[in-house]
């Protein structure tokens, strides 16, 4: 194999409040034609800047430093600019994380198909349709003669990614950079997207780079695997091996990080019944029901897992539950009494009880509100808290979330993501709360700050009795902290029961399909579900139906 | 304390240091014109219209007789010497114009206040509350904004008579609408976000959702349109005194200056010049800084 690109000493610079700080610290990559290398990393590590660094370009506010980039023969860092849009688009390609912005929404696939092709004079508009109904059709894209005539918003999220990825191969390019092109899926979206990568990695036989920050997924397509951390290089090696037996610490505890959780102690009051969701049914103001007599039950220091992919219902199940959409039909019971169906009618008291955690805590924490502030206005709010009793408290909750006492000064612009996360659990747990409500706390965060944050609410559910209704699409969190699991389908609950009950067979079909479909650290886990019946059906993009 | 604000003083693009020097300018003319100016803001110190520093003589033989050129003007002391000249009634203009940057921009001021506390009121209410509240305050508004500014106050100032008070309200209830609509644009993305959602399911009120959590999200825009609306603001209150129905004399306004003293422009006098260039002098000043503000509330780097 020759080689095709070759990055050394690269040093990348990015310009924050206070000055110049290193992303990329001299790192070495290298890929041949042909082979498919994964970076792989958490958030801050390097990886995309590197990633799109490959075809000599680096985000606003960034600076190359240092460092030669060689592709195929030619020194990137001090190419012109004419030199460097003939290699963009046409011998190097990338696909972006979402698909969903990076489309434009004015136009229809098939035109934004043709327009590198067309601009850089390698084929013909007609021509370049013609490939473009031959690519949609090799990755199982529902009617492919006419879906390119579709606009962005007209196709699902899975099918928009698939239809990037066939854009990014239109040029039948030497390398193709995948920017955590499944992140923001489904795991059973994952799968189409992901057969569709090797698909097409294979069918050009051209290099790729993959960067995730799953080691699960990018283990299926990479040949050789590259862990970064704070944007030095800490392991490099063939996928096998580095799976089979890798050297450093990081990359063992990236490794084990699905096996971990907390231990679990029963609590004296466990059992009673604490939230009952009766028959509920919902929709929005278009009328296409949503939930459909839906019914739930949380008992008292206990862990309900509320499972299903996106459009199932179970964000709108917490939305009725918490009082902003008041349901249609059915009724809520919180500790015996009837809930109100809007939250502005719910008692003071009834609110501190009932306590909820977002998704994204960027957006779920004031950015004008320093620590101290977030976390004390519950304590003066519903326990008339002042001055130095409410200074403890703080201390005391920021403690318990394992963070130090000086962070109160803090704004959350100041923080990590899993810090941030961490003080949306704190300002839950200031009510006092007897249920929160988790929505897919962990999946903005990386795999091994996840798995803190789930040790930790395993932690203070032990001490403090809480219970949770934990909202999640991602089957492997289910195991570590659920008591019992509710799985959801097109509004309906189609199979609940207790985890273990749930995980082992037999399933109902679309709990078989959701537990397939989490990647295995297993190169080849893709390969062999693919050859499933259940693999044949996800790689459709088929969806099963909730039985009327 | 005065290091810091120096440092950070040479920080900033020259355009908006020299904005900066403009307002303190304004500022120091603003507080201390009883001290600075020479004359009690409405004594008549000569004859109408008597010419400036431009009419200096600074022919040889004048400069031999009197002393340097300037010795004419360099004490307000003697009668009839004006450095600006005189308006025409014969009062001294740099006097006026030094009492008119009171008057002016004190007013501006309180009306730029007082319509960015109706407007944000309101808007951030039709944002929180949204359904039908929202629908009768922006269809007011809209209503208002259907009628020409300038004619819409006109009418109003003409039937309810021209005491500043009237003026005051009048202005700014007209100039809220447009703080309104700025104010409920930006509340509405504020709003939707997650902690507004989880401050509302904590049980908050209406007040703390605006005072507390929408607010300080929303003050680096506000800011900067408080300066743009100073601006407007001020240029209209020019515009209403020139047409006789802004501040009303003897109250010096530099508005009301360019009137008085516009009618002899043509005869080579060019006195009304003089409060014209104050204010655009003051309307540059604070654009330059607003547009300084708002590309950096907006996170745009112009280098790197």
């Amino acid at each position: 194999m020759t080689r095709l690109l070759t990055m050394t000493k690269l040093v990348i610079e990015g310009f924050q409040k206070d000055g110049w700080t290193t992303i990329v610290n001299g790192v070495d990559v290298h890929i041949d034609r042909g082979e498919v290398l994964g970076l792989i990393g958490e958030s801050g590590a390097g990886k995309s800047t590197i990633g799109i660094a490959s075809m000599g370009y680096c985000r606003a506010g960034c600076r190359i430093v240092g460092g030669s980039i060689v592709f195929d023969g030619m020194e990137l860092t001090t190419a012109s600019r004419r030199a460097l849009r003939r290699i963009r688009g046409r011998r190097a390609s990338y696909v972006a994380q979402s698909a969903a912005a990076s489309f434009n929404p004015a136009h229809r696939l098939i035109r934004q198909y043709a327009e590198a092709p067309v601009r850089h004079g390698v084929l013909a508009r007609i021509e370049a349709e013609r490939n473009a109904r031959a690519i949609y059709r090799r990755f199982n894209l529902p009617d492919p003669d006419r879906i390119g005539g579709r606009f962005p918003h007209q196709v699902s999220g899975g099918q928009l990614q698939r239809a990037m990825v066939a854009m990014a191969m239109a040029c039948s390019p030497d390398l193709i950079v995948f920017d955590e092109p499944t992140t923001a899926l489904d795991v059973t979206t994952q799968i189409e997207v992901l057969a569709a990568i090797k698909d097409a990695i294979k069918d050009l036989n051209s290099a790729a780079m993959y960067i995730t920050h799953d080691l699960a997924v990018v283990s299926q397509v990479a040949d050789r695997i590259m862990v970064l951390r704070h944007g030095d290089l800490v392991e490099e090696g063939r996928t096998k091996s580095l799976l089979a037996s890798p050297r450093r610490s990081y990359t063992r505890a990236l490794l084990s990080v699905r096996k971990g959780g907390g231990e679990r102690v029963a609590h004296p009051e466990q059992g009673q019944r604490l939230l009952e969701v009766r028959d509920v049914s919902a929709a929005y103001v278009d009328g296409v029901p949503v939930l459909r007599q839906v019914n739930l039950e949380v008992t008292r220091s206990k862990t309900v897992a509320l499972v299903g992919e996106s459009g199932s219902g179970k964000s709108t199940l917490a939305r009725v539950i918490t009082g902003l959409l008041p349901p249609e039909a059915g009724h809520i019971l919180f500790d015996g009494q009837d809930l109100r169906p809007r939250f502005f009618e719910r008692s003071k008291e009834m609110l501190r009880r009932l306590q909820m955690i977002y998704q994204m805590p960027d957006v779920a924490l004031n950015p004008r509100q320093k620590v101290q502030e977030i976390l004390g206005r519950p304590l003066a709010f519903y326990f008339s808290m002042r001055g130095s009793e409410k200074q403890n408290r703080v201390s005391e909750l920021l403690e318990q979330i394992e963070l130090p006492d000086h962070y109160a000064s803090r704004y959350p612009s100041e923080l990590s993501g899993g810090e941030k996360q961490r003080i949306a659990i704190a300002r839950a747990l200031a009510a006092r709360p007897d249920l929160i409500i988790c929505d897919e706390v962990t999946s903005a965060l990386d795999q091994l700050v996840a798995a803190e944050i789930l040790k930790l609410l395993q932690r203070l559910q032990n001490e403090l009795g809480v219970s949770y209704l934990f909202i999640t699409h991602d089957l492997a969190t289910v195991k570590v902290i659920s008591d019992e699991i509710v799985v959801m389908l097109e509004g309906r609950v189609v199979e609940h029961g207790a985890t273990n009950e749930v995980l082992e067979p037999p399933h109902h079909e679309y709990t078989e399909m959701l537990l397939a479909s989490v990647p295995e650290m297993d190169p080849d886990w893709l390969d062999t579900l693919l050859a499933t019946r259940v693999g044949a059906l996800l790689r459709e993009g088929e969806r099963m139906h909730a039985p009327e | 304390m005065i290091a810091r604000l120096t440092r950070s003083f040479l920080k900033v693009p020259w355009s908006a240091q020299l904005g900066f020097v403009i307002i303190a300018l304004n500022v120091i003319a603003f507080v201390f014109a009883p001290v600075l100016a020479p004359y009690p803001e409405t004594q008549i110190i000569g004859r109408g219209w008597e010419p400036g520093f431009w009419a200096m003589d600074c022919s040889d033989e004048a400069v031999s007789q009197r002393g340097p050129c300037w010795s004419e003007f360099n004490t307000g002391r003697v009668e009839g010497k004006a450095w600006l000249g005189t308006d025409h009634l014969g009062r001294d203009l740099l006097t006026r114009l030094l009492y008119g940057a009171r008057n002016t921009i004190s007013i501006a001021l309180l009306i730029t206040g007082l319509s960015f506390f109706i407007g944000m009121t309101f808007g951030f209410l039709a944002a929180t509350m949204r359904g039908w509240v929202d629908q009768l305050i922006s269809r007011i508004v809209d209503i208002m904004m259907a009628y020409p500014t300038l004619i819409f106050a006109l009418i109003i100032l003409s039937v309810a008579g021209t005491s500043t008070l009237v003026l005051v309200l009048v202005i700014a209830i007209l100039d809220s609408t447009r703080v309104f609509r700025l104010s409920r644009a930006v509340a509405m993305d504020i709003v939707v976000t997650e902690y507004v959602e989880s401050a509302r399911l904590r049980g908050e009120g209406l007040l703390w959702l605006m005072r507390r959590e929408i607010l300080p999200n929303t003050l680096p825009p506000l800011i900067a349109e408080f300066g743009l609306r100073f601006c407007f603001v001020f240029l209209f209150l020019s515009a209403l005194s020139f047409l006789g129905l802004g501040l009303q004399p003897p109250m010096a306004d530099w508005g009301s200056m360019v009137k008085e003293n516009s009618g002899v422009i043509t005869f080579g006098v060019y006195n009304a010049l003089i409060p014209a260039f104050a204010i655009a002098f003051i309307t540059i000043g604070v654009n330059l800084v607003v547009d300084w503000f708002l590309r950096k509330a907006a996170g745009l780097r112009d280098e790197y």
